[in-house]
């Protein structure tokens, strides 16, 4: 490392300088923009999503998800840690950084349908597929769901041809080997549109609410909040993670990280979140450390924008 | 532990008896606190009114202007929470004062990012300055941490899209099973208490760090004498 031949500050001739009048002005000026700025652009404020919202918009898809979950289909049935040990999870390299943070916040798929149907009385039918969906064995349940998933099958899309019964519950045909299944995730619909299914998910049996871990997984699972988050261009492909609804500035300063999504190798990657992050704790460090790196330190020099800021001292001292 | 009773006689005024120490107690822990204290800053150099003659550019402005939109995040936060986490969607008060709290943190970051970038170009790490440029860029990444936190605390579609996508994220590198984006209570709490006061213990530390070795020099700067 070149020795530093940096004068110290406190031996420059100085003028005057008014710090706390400049702290006062400043505080005015920021204050009255944040005051205007709130006063013509507002903030969003879209309301949540709620389980009825989504059962009764797109009955179908919360049938499908209901039933996905059953099948241990699903995006947090094969998720990995931190809530269960169905996948490896994504990896650095050879390290599998998913993994070793445990499985901390363990979450049963086949529970966020089952827990809140669970708790539902009075109603024979329910009960009755309840007892017989427990009654089967682990194989003979993820038969059931299977099928059922398969049965309601996907709409066309991105020229793929349907499935099924295209995405379509009620053209479901009426037997094909399902067992409880359409009862538990219809009656999980019902549940969803009476507006108890958030409660049951949330409480966990603990009369203050708080965590939405549940309830967030399962509303995630389906393809409800996603398709909504798309019609509002925040999706993750459309540099969604730095922006907010509507045309709101949402946390730009991300642009970076969220730049690395939409390239390639990462927008590809099956280990695209280990990856970027990788990279961006790698470019950061860089940049934390930048004083003591031999060339990037040296920029600064290289790229003379500093004599912009010290033009007018540079004109004196080449005067004297 | 007894007292004597010269100790609170009001006849008691000698210098010898109430007045510190002169020679400072070299084993006093209380002397050794305040001659750290002391130490930080030159003498005077704390809140000086003058500053070297190379002071003279708007640039210098933007880290005090960061530090203000700070002190108005800070406020707006504060009457926010005055109401509770979701007061701002019933009342029309509260959803503007979240809009300023929104404005001020867009400004507070803008302001930031020019204050760093100034500060990259001047090469600001000089002299020794090194842990005040870590500590800056260290205090970048924890705001960018506070305001990931409170928009996941906002209690709306945006925050429950945020964690849906998030959580990927934070969970691809092992974080999640520590901080759950999914459980907006604990998002709340690491966003009002844990991480403020990160950002404002660090920002103090920066602070004391820019009086304690005054404004960097411009590059090929020579002393006359």
């Amino acid at each position: 490392m070149s020795r530093d031949r940096t004068p110290d500050s406190h031996d420059f001739p100085t003028r005057r300088y008014d710090l706390v009048k400049e702290f006062v002005i400043a505080l005015v000026v920021v204050t009255v923009l944040s005051l205007g700025l709130a006063a013509i652009f507002s903030s969003p404020d879209e309301k949540a999503i709620t389980m009825s919202g989504w059962a009764k918009a797109d009955p179908d898809n919360l049938v499908t998800t209901a039933a996905s979950e059953l099948a241990g289909t699903t995006t947090s049935a094969t998720y990995g840690a931190p809530y269960n040990s169905a996948a490896e999870g994504q990896k650095l390299g050879p390290i599998p950084l998913q993994k070793l943070g445990g499985v901390r916040v363990p979450v049963d798929s086949a529970d966020l349908v089952l827990g809140p149907l669970s708790n539902v009385s009075g109603d024979p039918k329910l009960s009755a597929a309840l007892a017989h969906w427990k009654a089967a064995t682990p194989e003979q349940q993820t038969r059931w769901a299977t099928a059922y998933t398969d049965a309601i099958g996907t709409a066309a899309a991105d020229g793929e041809p349907a499935a099924g019964a295209g995405g379509e519950v009620g053209k479901v045909a009426a037997s094909g080997g399902y067992g409880p299944v359409p009862a538990l995730s219809t009656a999980l619909l019902g549940l969803a549109k009476a507006g108890g299914l958030e409660g049951a998910l949330t409480s966990s049996g603990n009369f203050y609410g708080g965590d939405q871990t549940r309830s967030l997984l399962l509303l995630s699972d389906g393809a409800y909040l996603e398709d909504q988050a798309v019609a509002q261009n925040l999706g993750g492909d459309q540099w969604g993670m730095m922006n907010e609804v509507g045309n709101a500035p949402g946390q730009p300063w991300m642009w970076l990280y969220t730049f690395w999504y939409q390239v390639k190798p990462f927008s590809t990657s099956d280990n695209a979140d280990a990856e970027v992050w990788g990279l961006m704790m790698l470019l950061t460090l860089l940049l934390m450390f930048v004083p003591f790196i031999p060339g990037l330190r040296s920029i600064p020099r290289w790229i003379p924008i500093h004599r912009l800021v010290w033009r007018s001292y540079d004109r004196t001292a080449q005067r004297r | 532990m007894t007292t004597r009773a010269s100790e609170l006689s009001p006849d008691a005024t000698g210098p010898s008896e109430l007045s510190p120490d002169p020679t400072g107690d070299p084993d006093s822990w209380t002397n050794r606190l305040r001659g750290w204290f002391e130490g930080l800053v030159p003498a005077g150099q704390a809140l000086p009114d003058r500053q070297p003659v190379y002071v003279a550019s708007w640039i210098y402005v933007f880290g005090v202007l960061t530090l203000t939109a700070l002190v108005v995040v800070i406020a707006s936060g504060v009457v926010l929470s005055l109401g509770g986490a979701t007061w701002w969607h019933v009342s029309s008060v509260g959803h503007y004062v979240n809009s300023v709290h929104l404005w001020s943190v867009e400004l507070f970051f803008g302001f930031m990012v020019i204050h760093l970038w100034g500060n990259f170009w001047m090469a600001a790490w000089r002299g020794r300055r090194a842990m005040t440029w870590i500590t800056g860029i260290v205090l970048f990444l924890i705001s960018i941490g506070t305001s990931f936190t409170g928009f996941l605390s906002q209690s709306n579609f945006s925050a429950q899209w945020i964690a849906a996508e998030g959580k990927d994220g934070i969970n691809s590198i092992g974080a999640g099973a520590f901080f759950n984006v999914l459980n907006p209570a604990q998002m709340l709490l690491w966003h009002v208490v844990l991480l403020p006061l990160s950002v404002g213990l660090l920002t103090l530390l920066h602070i004391i760090l820019v009086r304690r070795h005054g404004v960097v020099p411009p590059l090929d700067a020579r002393l006359e004498n």
